[in-house]
């Protein structure tokens, strides 16, 4: 799996310049659709909805007209994070260039009808649910990529530490001086999407609700919560891996096995 | 009771239910509800190892006869406590009451506890039925299930201040024990319906009830932790972990298992079958049999020995629920003194 190329939130908008270009001039097919939901995450579960199983379908018509399909593990999956799913789906869909109309369709949830409808008049998600909500996702989305910066610190430092450097260098460390990786990536990538500091020269280990330095003194504390905040969100993947599996006998487009 | 390699031990399945999910029960006009909610439990069973599956026919209603066998007869269990969960607006009867379970229950003297339930959103006729309840099947606990839908709400928060009154007004009628079961929904929609924040709150205002989150805040099981370690009354529910990672996810039910016992302790961990999402039996050899993997990713998390295991299968509920244990299947003074916080690396990999 690629790393989305853009914050896939709403604040930066859906990226799609990591979908291979079409045949030039002509309009997106398959793959380009799947390379624009490849960029749209679950926000809970940090990853492609693509990867963990949920695009049922993705289809473009010779005139532009695309149709994506999505799943989720049940049928009463939270209706916050389904409907920022399938918004993000139908935004990342309708940037790309060459397709003229977007249809997303989460199947089989209870709020199905709701969350379709909602995304398709961009309603947004208070007036969809019109009278059970009273804000916009903004904040739950801002909660959760907090999440993923802990578990993010988590995935690049423990083979740090297993390797030997001490948490002393450790909490003096700048996000530069990380050995390139995926996870390294990923994570100044979501640290760039809370508009916290992701340059080179930024500290590796900050507070996420508050930007602030860790040190050294705080740094054993912060990284048990870094790991746990791991653990509990692949713990939680891989439940929904499974209900998923339970529930749809075939894989989703772009389906991939999880380590 | 238990026996494995000459050890003893006493089980209490602190999270079971005996409920009616056919289509006999579902409410007209609700039946996608109905239908949704008890497959998603299926799913669950799905996670569980193939030879416990059952048929969804099956699944939607067993039998008294059933339960009696898995749980007592196959399971190990020597008691057992119903946790119901009501769902009035998609099942007729409820999906699994106080009553349904009591009414079977009584017919097995010794082997069950009846834990009730409110709903904050009840008002006045909540109460009394709380209070009849309590009354009628000395129900020492109550299941809470926050996500439930209420007369067009979707849910509650503990944090409430009608949840608060009838919280008081539960401690009051002599209930110790409040199992909490988050799901997917709440008002407002907008906030993450599975945060435990409000149960905080909870345990610091009530601090003679405990507080035992089932399925251990999954899938927040950080927030979880991380409340738990800071007050003293609420507990660890292991409904769900056991049954759903164990099997289907051993190296995150291995992870599950370390952060649980570094943050929370083995003194406040309770073993829950969840039946009839899966039956006790796999669970409870599975569970004595387990250590962690061989391996330099969970060096750094506490050990879980014999004494912790009695603990964690019966010992702990047993003195939530103040059941009596047989003097051999007890502790020996000074047995099974949890590893401290302290003795686990705080830095991992190292």
């Amino acid at each position: 799996m690629s790393p989305p190329a853009t914050t896939g939130s709403r604040a930066g908008g859906p990226g799609v310049h990591s979908a291979p270009p079409g045949p030039a001039g002509q309009r997106p097919g398959t793959p380009q659709l799947l390379a624009a939901l490849e960029t749209v995450r679950d926000p809970e579960l940090d990853e492609p909805i693509t990867a963990l199983g949920f695009v049922a379908s993705c289809t473009v018509s010779a005139d532009g007209d695309a149709q994506v399909r999505l799943r989720l593990p049940t049928y009463f999956c939270a209706p916050n994070f389904a409907f920022l799913m399938v918004a993000d789906a139908y935004d990342a869909v309708t940037a790309l260039p060459g397709v003229r109309r977007t249809e997303v369709m989460l199947e089989d949830h209870f709020a199905s009808d709701v969350i379709n409808g909602g995304v398709a008049a961009r309603a947004g998600f208070a007036r969809s649910f019109d009278g059970e909500a009273v804000g916009e996702l903004d904040q739950l989305r801002a909660d959760f990529l907090r999440k993923a910066v802990m578990a993010g610190t988590d995935q690049v430092c423990r083979p740090l530490l297993a390797a030997g450097t001490s948490p002393a260098a450790l909490a003096e460390m700048t996000l530069g001086e990380l050995p390139p990786s995926r996870a390294a990536d990923r994570l100044r990538q979501r640290r760039a999407d809370l508009a916290l500091p992701s340059g080179d020269d930024a500290p590796l280990l900050i507070d996420p609700a508050t930007g602030a330095t860790v040190g050294e003194q705080g740094l054993p504390l912060h990284l048990r919560r870094a790991r746990t905040t791991r653990v509990s969100i692949e713990a939680n993947a891989g439940v929904c891996r499974g209900m998923l599996a339970h529930r749809y006998q075939t894989p989703g487009l772009g389906e991939e096995e999880d380590q | 009771m238990y026996q494995k390699d000459g050890e003893k031990y006493f089980v209490v399945d602190s999270h079971m239910h005996y409920w009616n999910a056919a289509p006999d029960n579902w409410v007209e006009g609700a039946e996608q509800y109905a239908k949704g909610w008890i497959e998603c439990f299926h799913a669950y069973q799905g996670l569980g190892p193939p030879e416990t599956h059952w048929s969804i026919e099956h699944f939607q209603k067993y039998s008294e006869d059933d339960l009696m066998k898995d749980v007592f007869e196959d399971g190990y269990v020597d008691v057992a406590v119903f946790q119901p969960t009501y769902l009035k607006e998609w099942y007729k009867e409820g999906f699994n009451t106080t009553e349904r379970n009591a009414l079977m229950g009584e017919k097995h003297p010794g082997k069950f506890i009846y834990n009730t339930r409110f709903d904050p959103r009840d008002g006045d006729e909540g109460m009394k039925e709380l209070r009849a309840n309590v009354e009628r099947f000395g129900s020492k606990g109550v299941k809470l299930y926050t996500a439930e839908w209420n007369k067009g709400s979707r849910g509650y928060k503990l944090s409430d201040p009608e949840a608060y009154k009838f919280l008081a007004a539960a401690q009051e009628l002599g209930i110790k024990n409040v199992h909490v079961h988050k799901g997917p929904t709440i008002w407002p929609l907008d906030k993450d319906a599975f945060d435990v924040s409000d149960i905080d709150h909870c345990a610091t205002d009530f601090p003679d009830l405990n507080f035992i989150v089932e399925h251990v805040g999954l899938p927040r099981i950080e927030d979880f932790c991380f409340m738990a370690t800071q007050e003293p009354n609420v507990y660890a529910g292991l409904s769900v972990v056991i049954g759903g990672l164990m099997h289907a996810r051993p190296r995150f039910f291995a992870k599950v298992m370390g952060e649980l016992l570094f943050w929370v302790g083995e003194d406040k961990m309770t073993f829950g079958s969840d039946y009839g999402i899966w039956e006790p039996k796999w669970q409870i050899e599975g569970f004595v049999d387990w250590d962690f993997p061989d391996s330099e990713d969970y060096s750094d998390y506490p050990r879980l020995g014999t004494a912790g295991k009695k603990k964690i299968l019966g010992l702990n509920a047993a003195k939530l629920y103040d059941i009596e244990v047989p003097a051999e299947l007890r502790l020996d003074a000074g047995e099974g003194s949890p590893a401290a916080q302290d003795d686990a690396q705080l830095v991992g990999g190292a």
